[in-house]
């Protein structure tokens, strides 16, 4: 997994921000990406450059999941806004489609905690963002 | 019991009203405030304002002690969470409406052990009343009378009986059969009555439901 030789099939939920950085990123390293987002508008933060593909859809409905080819897929990336929702499409992947690696970003530290307990890994950007900007101001500034 | 419900919409308040009728301890949560206090004044005051989603307002409600938490908000992927977390939090049984019918393997998956999806018991609703197109009214005659074309299912109480047997409502009459051949025939007494004939009766508008249980059967009918 550590490879970046370009040998994983991905498909990420949610072309938002992170989501199309991450596709980008991925993409870049030569990997075969699939982006799921439920509004046709957000593809274009994929850039012209994006050679992966893209499917308009609902990522939590397993007909959307099965046309990204959730079933072939190497992992799973939940990074749309609601938590639930990507709670509920990991399990899915993750319970239904037996994904190995699925990873889902969790807004709420609280429930990131509980659904980390019940198996996803997950990532919640308020506690990392809040640990990193504590730190931040208990070190010298980076900038005078 | 006692029995947390998460979701005030109109499933959730009727199975509070239900459940409480049965003396039992319950709960409602709800998001909206003006809905929790709807319900707050319709049955009194079992209902927490709150998103079930969050373990904080499950453990508000109570939620370690429940025995049963069902988790009937519209939305499956808030239901999953409801009962993920509760059962995380101890509950041994949870129960969630599920939306999508899709979604009852990973439901089940889950651990969930029941679900119940709106648009399945409407399938099932639909299914059951699919029967009732065995009677077709074609024409309104005068006085009262109708011409009804009834067809038999296999288990319609009269198969395999003649005319002479059957019990029909007062003024009716079976005037025409046709096979499932397609080859109409005049009854007689002696005429035996198959699955899958069609029948022509004349009978009364008020008469129909009992027509449909004689000739149909009740299993059938739209008054089970």
């Amino acid at each position: 997994m550590s490879s970046s030789a370009g040998n994983l099939k991905v498909v990420i939920m949610g072309c938002g921000r992170l989501g199309s950085r991450i596709a980008g990123m991925l993409d870049r390293q030569g990997h075969q990406v699939v982006v799921i987002d439920a509004n046709e508008s957000a593809f274009r933060r994929l850039g012209d450059s994006f050679s992966g593909l893209r499917v308009v859809g609902n990522g939590m409905d397993a007909t959307t999941l099965e046309r990204a080819g959730i079933e072939s897929a190497d992992a799973f990336m939940a990074i749309t806004q609601g938590d639930n929702r990507n709670y509920f499409a990991s399990q899915m992947a993750h319970e239904v489609y037996g994904v190995k690696r699925v990873l889902c970003r969790v807004y709420d530290p609280v429930r990131e905690e509980i659904f980390r307990d019940l198996g996803l890994e997950t990532f919640s950007p308020t506690s990392y963002g809040a640990q990193i900007m504590v730190d931040m101001l208990m070190h010298e500034p980076v900038r005078k | 019991m006692y029995i947390l419900i998460a979701g005030g919409g109109k499933v959730g308040y009727h199975l509070a009203e239900e459940l409480l009728n049965e003396n039992h301890e319950v709960l409602v949560i709800e998001q909206d405030g003006g809905r929790a206090g709807q319900i707050r004044d319709d049955l009194g005051g079992n209902v927490l304002t709150g998103d079930a989603c969050e373990a904080t307002t499950l453990d508000l409600g109570g939620v370690s002690r429940a025995d049963l938490v069902a988790a009937v908000t519209g939305d499956d992927e808030d239901n999953l969470v409801i009962c993920d977390i509760a059962r995380y939090r101890g509950v041994a049984r949870t129960i969630a409406r599920i939306n999508n019918p899709r979604n009852e393997l990973l439901f089940r998956k889950r651990g969930i052990e029941t679900t119940i999806s709106a648009t399945q018991a409407v399938l099932a609703q639909i299914e059951q009343e699919l029967p009732t197109q065995l009677m077709i009214p074609l024409l309104q005659l005068h006085s009262g009378l109708e011409l009804i074309e009834i067809k038999l299912p296999e288990t319609s109480p009269v198969a395999g009986r003649s005319v002479r047997e059957v019990l029909l409502p007062a003024e009716s009459l079976i005037s025409l059969i046709v096979d499932p051949g397609g080859v109409p025939r005049m009854p007689s007494g002696d005429t035996r009555l198959n699955p899958g004939d069609a029948l022509v009766v004349v009978s009364r508008k008020e008469s129909l439901d009992m027509l449909r249980e004689q000739l149909i059967g009740s299993t059938h009918g739209l008054d089970t």
